[in-house]
């Protein structure tokens, strides 16, 4: 992202300004400065602190001198020892792995599907239809959590409609089995997959899929973000322009082989976005699972920044706390460069092009988290909070 | 040719006329299961229209804590939106038009902070608060919210793509660069500025994290953590759906509104695409 060009447009320059402008730039700048520094860069600074003490929350975690550096003991609690605290923080992956698997994938498929719909020339009432699927994208999290418990209680709308449909349906909330277990009939460990393997969770459970309870909150994601997707697939369509495909189409190619052969590789760096800002947004999963941390099948919704937060304020566990952010952030910038790479910058129609395509690319990306972070899933991009 | 086109045209439709009446009912379902006493809320969940047709939980909601969580929504909406847009704008222009030593180095450390994940960053906020004894106060509600990197940065990218030669004109005649800033500027870049007011007036509307581990208080409950104890509370019993889905609606019309009346901008795609 550093590599955004900063050069504004060169101007002339009158002599004598230029010291008050410097105090100017300097005066305008620094509530931002101050702000951003004080709670953005600071709290890195002593969490990382913190993530090397046993600091038991009480008091203050500077110049205390109860408070002892312990190294990586933090880290190893969650990692390597053989511990309840790293079986909750594996499971906590393990179900956030599902989580971002399911998601990610759906989320972009869906908002392109509806952004190529909605773009389409003769379709009328492109307004009503762009407004409906965006609009849950502007709502509270917690509203829609509210709605989506409604929805899938036990004896609710989804299990009627399941009904009608002679489907009996789960007590969604309430159930933990993972879906891929339900798919294969496997109800027990068998021998061999039961005892704890990779951060003390058993491979029986890594293999379990996302539980009954985990789809209902997928699906309230996608719902929620499909609508923001949208819209930046819709900007990325708009600006290759509708007579590439016609072209194509005039070539003798169907409307699929066009999609797929033309547009889709036209939208590669709004893909690209799109992918990056679901994989960062939905491995920090918050909201939904703290609102439905009282469910029976919590256990299997828990995530890593749920964790943190529990560890924190409800286990008095601040440095667990802080190690658990600093690997999920590890985490995030792991997978953000996996996707770079499997994705790949791999430009190879030359400089100019490449250029085009990432002055327009960091817009895009501060336009898509600054849209997410209004909506629901208030979780991606630092500086927005 | 032309019969194949609308063919597809018609699948097109009713697959769209789907799909918006998924993404609509959750909305439909939750405004009339909010009239419904609490016993036919879970009986009869589907009917649009209660037969009993029943104000119990607005009746409910108004006479408790909602209004005072609404208060408190209210007033730090208004402030965090208030300065957030005047400081990021601000910043934003001295990044686009001030020349000054450093400044280079200010928009790299602005835009590597736009890779830190907010979630990420809730418990080390929570302890700088905590620190600086800011913890369960307005102040440290409202003050880490008063400045955002990317709103910094959309309104360079947004100042950047206006022309200097008017600003300078009125350099010549004298006025300083806040006034020139001030009435010159800022006027014309009033789409980025409607843009950024609208996104962190439901930015902080919404916001739930960072009240989560900013706070502890009933008092201070904002209506995201208020109506959050309300969905959370008593899960699984089925008991008292209307109850939240009312306050979930009362909470959506303000951001409903805002989003009708500003439609048109807020979906308007190029905005952030285009510039640069």
């Amino acid at each position: 992202m550093s590599s955004v060009s900063t050069a504004p447009a060169p101007r002339k320059r009158r002599g004598g300004a230029r010291g008050g402008e410097a105090v100017a730039g300097w005066l305008f700048t620094l509530p931002a400065i101050l702000i951003i520094g004080v709670f953005l860069i600071a709290p890195i600074a002593l969490a990382l602190w913190v993530s090397f003490t046993d600091w038991n929350g009480r008091n203050s975690p500077l110049f205390n001198d109860s408070v002892d550096v312990v190294g990586l003991e933090n880290y190893a609690a969650i990692t390597t020892d053989d511990s309840l605290t790293r079986e909750l923080f594996g499971r906590s992956i393990r179900n956030t792995v599902y989580f971002v698997l399911f998601v990610v994938p759906l989320q972009t498929a869906l908002a392109l599907f509806l952004a190529v719909q909605v773009n389409r020339r003769l379709l009328k009432g492109k307004g009503f239809f762009r407004t409906a699927f965006y609009f849950p994208s502007v709502t509270s999290s917690i509203a829609i959590t509210g709605v989506f418990l409604f929805l899938f209680a036990a004896t609710g709308v989804v299990n009627r409609v399941l009904g009608a449909l002679s489907v009996d349906g789960p007590n969604w909330f309430a159930d933990p089995r993972g879906i891929f277990h339900i798919l294969f009939r496997s109800t027990a460990a068998p021998p061999g997959l039961d005892s704890p393997g990779f951060l003390g969770v058993t491979p029986w459970e890594w293999m379990a899929g996302p539980s009954v309870a985990m789809v209902v909150i997928i699906t309230m994601v996608i719902f929620t973000t499909s609508g923001t997707f949208m819209l930046l697939f819709l900007a990325g369509l708009q600006n290759i322009g509708a007579e590439v495909g016609e072209a194509a189409v005039m070539d003798g190619a169907g409307p699929i082989r066009t999609f797929f052969s033309v547009t889709l590789p036209m939208l590669r760096p709004t893909l690209f976005t799109v992918l990056t800002l679901g994989l960062i947004g939905t491995w920090q999963v918050f909201d939904q699972i703290y609102l439905t941390r009282g469910t029976p099948a919590a256990p299997t919704l828990s995530s890593p920044a749920y964790l943190a937060f529990n560890q924190a304020f409800e286990n008095n566990e601040p440095g667990i706390a802080a190690a658990i952010a600093f690997v999920l952030f590890l985490i995030i910038i792991a997978m953000t460069l996996i996707q770079r790479l499997v994705l790949g910058e791999r430009d190879e129609s030359g400089m100019g092009k490449r250029r085009k395509g990432r002055d327009r690319k960091a817009p895009l990306l501060a336009d898509g988290a600054v849209r997410l972070e209004a909506g629901p899933q208030s979780t991606t991009g630092g500086g927005l909070t | 040719m032309k019969e194949r086109v609308s063919g597809g045209l018609i699948v097109g439709y009713v697959i769209l006329v789907i799909l918006a009446l998924v993404y609509i009912y959750p909305f439909v379902i939750a405004v009339s299961g909010s009239f419904k006493t609490d016993a036919e809320a879970n009986g009869d969940p589907m009917s649009l229209i209660p037969q009993t047709f029943t104000y119990a939980a607005y009746e409910r909601l108004f006479t408790g804590d909602l209004p005072l969580w609404a208060a408190n929504s209210a007033f730090i909406t208004i402030v965090v939106t208030v300065f957030r847009v005047f400081f990021d704008s601000l910043a934003g222009y001295a990044l686009s038009r001030l020349k000054f030593r450093g400044r280079g180095f200010v928009f790299a450390v602005f835009i590597a902070v736009l890779a830190v994940p907010s979630v990420v960053l809730m418990i080390p906020r929570f302890l700088v608060i905590k620190e600086l004894g800011l913890y369960d106060t307005y102040g440290g509600m409202i003050i880490p919210l008063l400045a955002t990197a990317a709103g910094v940065f959309i309104m360079k990218q947004f100042f950047d793509s206006i022309p200097v030669s008017i600003e300078e004109a009125a350099r010549i005649d004298g006025a300083g660069v806040f006034r020139t800033f001030w009435s010159v500027t800022l006027p014309m870049a009033s789409p980025a500025l409607i843009t950024l007011t609208i996104l962190s007036f439901q930015g902080s509307w919404n916001e739930f994290g960072h009240f989560v581990i900013s706070r502890q208080s009933p008092e201070l409950h904002t209506l995201t953590t208020g109506v959050g104890s309300l969905v959370s509370g008593a899960l699984g019993s089925g008991t008292q759906f209307p109850l939240k889905l009312a306050a979930a609606v009362l909470m959506t019309i303000p951001v409903a509104i805002v989003f009708f009346i500003f439609q048109k901008r807020i979906m308007s795609t190029t905005e952030g695409a285009e510039k640069g």
